[in-house]
């Protein structure tokens, strides 16, 4: 934040101040407006979208990802990155079909197990000044490992409670929506507006500052990775409940689809900038450029590159508009 | 894209002109499906075979629309080979009406909640090649232990009198490499006198099997064959080569590199060999086994296709019309959904 502030500084300060405020306004509308955008096309482009089951279909693979990309934002504002958030996820998909079906207790102390390895790996980084890229891309080879351990090849049967709870159809709004909006709304409370938020947050933005005030940065890491990690449980639930079986791979693209969620939603490698709401909308955005291409139905040979390209031209969005805060018109 | 189609056109044209009289007749019955929309959901299109299967479903469906036997059969690919993408994919296509799916699966397992949801919606969902286990999808696939069992047979009538086999299979963790590993075993058993001295990994890819043989060469004594999953044959060869061992019998898997430097070699050196693999038209198969069950057919949910296999006596005649970079297919018509045999249930 330094050197925006030092550029703008000939500037009068309440101007200044309105164009700062203008400019980061548009920067967390980005991500609702560019869903909009998408949400808006796609509903031109097939109607039939615009019905419950539509929103049903196209949302229900969006709630692992989201969940994936709130833990990873988790991490990202201790200004930490984890790696290991796909296999890991696939991990949990793979005790999921096995252990917590046969032998619920086994599973969900193996699931308890895997939130208390996110903390001691938080405890870990902090402690003996670990880069969390290298601890975290270790216990990706881990997480698989243990996975294909569980699950040698592909199969078992997510547990029926789990599948029946994916299911749901609450009345008017489809199960997907409301997992997004309460998933942002809660995350968005905890973290921006309540004060151990502040403290959590800042632990990655401006770690000397926290330690000065007396906090313990180990707890607060610690903390925060368990969190990640329980997101992460969650997400693999939710994702095995919807396929109703797993393999050892099947979640491996998560690590950077969490990432992308997160920055696409206006957060930033810096520690301590990031926004609940924003990661959501932006796991949706991923989830409907993927919908938006296969209904457009350009050719295969293109599908894959105008995914990429629709994440480019967010992401250059989002740039113009950090260049507006930098200096404002 | 274009000129390389060019060959396999030609082929589809000659075959058509020639089952024209027979189509005629059946064509009333086709009039059922002229409305009905067929999507392919396809995980990978990566590799020669990939892009073989694409280019045979476009020809296939280009001709299906244009004689008025469906609406449209459009073809969707994933950016990448992950399970939870494709699930993604298939229910977009349930979203647009399509009236039967067909797929080439990554997951035998993990796209079973959308196959599922998609039969709930009333979609004739037809897998091939990567099926899946969803029992209300149709299955068709060739019967991987078999071929490898069919190697193992091609070795003992060769070798009589016994001898050292290399083992060379695909992607560990996949279910296809499991199910050949399984036929090579099974022949291994029935044939004694065959001795399997190693294994390795070569991932279906040429360069990946050359450094894996290549590393395990000097550890083994005289090979004299070497069993595959298809496609990695030249770069088996070219590790006995670099290492100045004398060139054993490598199974091939039907790829036309494999079969011109196999004809390279029978011609200068009289060199004998065998080769087996499923045929990327397969998904011109799925086509047509969709169509027919849009039209009101009855089948079994598991399906048998056919090998294609290449012996040292249809080895000319196989290379003839091979494209650069071809694999040796067949080309299927409507009437050989009929002929498809029943597989045993998954």
């Amino acid at each position: 934040m330094n050197a925006p502030l030092n550029s703008v500084a000939r500037a009068p300060v309440a101007t200044r101040n309105n164009a700062a405020r203008r400019a980061r306004m548009l920067r967390a509308a980005l991500p609702a407006v560019s869903l909009v955008v998408l949400l808006a096309t796609i509903f031109i482009m097939q109607p039939r979208a615009m019905s419950y089951m539509g929103l049903n279909l196209m949302l229900n693979l969006a709630v692992p990802i989201a969940l994936a990309t709130i833990a990873q934002m988790l991490i990202i504002s201790v200004n930490d990155l984890d790696l290991s958030m796909g296999s890991f996820i696939s991990f949990v998909a793979c005790v999921a079909v096995t252990l917590l079906d046969q032998h619920p207790f086994l599973g969900w102390l193996a699931l308890a197990g895997c939130v208390g390895v996110y903390a001691l790996l938080g405890a870990l980084i902090h402690s003996r000044n670990l880069p969390s890229i290298v601890v975290t891309l270790g216990m990706s080879f881990i997480w698989v490992g243990g996975a294909i351990l569980l699950l040698p090849s592909p199969g078992g049967t997510a547990p029926q409670w789990l599948q029946a709870l994916v299911r749901i159809k609450p009345p008017l709004i489809p199960l997907a929506i409301i997992v997004c909006i309460v998933l942002g709304l809660a995350m968005h409370f905890f973290l921006m507006r309540s004060t151990v938020g502040v403290v959590l947050r800042g632990a990655g933005g401006n770690p000397l500052a926290i330690a000065k005030a007396g906090w313990s940065l180990l707890r607060i890491k610690v903390a925060m990775y368990a969190m990640a990690g329980g997101f992460g449980v969650l997400s693999g639930l939710f994702l095995v409940g919807l396929t109703t079986s797993a393999d050892a791979n099947v979640a491996l693209r998560y690590t950077l689809l969490s990432i992308a969620g997160v920055i696409l939603g206006g957060g930033e490698f810096v520690g301590g900038r990031v926004s609940p709401m924003g990661a959501v909308l932006g796991a949706l955005t991923l989830v409907l450029a993927g919908s938006l291409l296969s209904f457009i139905r350009i050719s295969p040979d293109w599908q894959i590159g105008a995914q990429g390209a629709i994440l480019i031209f967010v992401l250059a969005l989002r740039a113009a508009v950090n260049r507006l805060e930098v200096r404002p018109l | 894209m274009k000129s390389r189609r060019h060959p396999l056109r030609r082929s589809l044209l000659c075959a058509a002109l020639a089952v024209a009289p027979l189509m005629a007749l059946p064509v009333a019955s086709h009039a059922d499906t002229a409305d009905k929309k067929i999507a392919l959901s396809n995980n990978y299109a990566g590799n020669s075979w990939r892009q073989l299967m694409l280019a045979s479903w476009q020809q296939t469906t280009d001709k299906a629309v244009k004689d008025g036997l469906i609406a449209s059969a459009d073809s969707f690919t994933t950016a990448e080979n992950q399970a939870t993408e494709q699930a993604a994919q298939i229910q977009n296509l349930i979203l647009q009406g399509y009236d039967a799916i067909v797929i080439n699966a990554s997951s035998p397992t993990a796209l079973n909640g959308a196959v599922k949801q998609a039969c709930d919606a009333g979609i004739i969902v037809v897998s091939f090649d990567g099926t899946v286990s969803e029992p209300c999808a149709y299955r068709i696939s060739m019967d991987f232990k078999q071929t490898g069992i069919e190697q193992m047979d091609y070795l003992a009538g060769r070798f009589p009198q016994g001898a050292n086999v290399l083992e060379v299979r695909g992607l560990a963790g996949v279910s296809v490499d499991e199910r050949i590993h399984s036929g090579i075993t099974a022949g291994a058993q029935k044939h004694p006198n065959l001795r399997v001295v190693g294994e390795v990994n070569g991932n279906w890819s040429p360069t990946v099997a050359q450094k894996a043989v290549s590393g395990v060469l000097p550890s083994l004594p005289k090979v004299d064959a070497v069993v595959t999953q298809g496609g990695e044959g030249v770069g088996i060869a070219q590790a006995f080569v670099a290492a100045g061992r004398p060139l054993p019998a490598i199974i091939f898997g039907n790829r036309e590199e494999e079969l011109s430097w196999w004809k390279k070699q029978s011609d200068t050196q009289g060199y004998q060999s065998f080769s087996i693999s499923s045929g990327p038209s397969i998904s011109s198969l799925a086509f047509y086994v969709a169509q027919q069950l849009l039209d009101g057919k009855q089948m079994p949910h598991d399906l048998l296709s056919p090998a294609v296999t290449v012996t040292q006596q249809t080895l000319d005649a196989s290379l003839k019309d091979l494209p650069k970079g071809g694999i040796v297919s067949e080309t299927y018509s409507v009437d050989d959904v009929a002929r498809l045999k029943p597989a045993a249930s998954q």
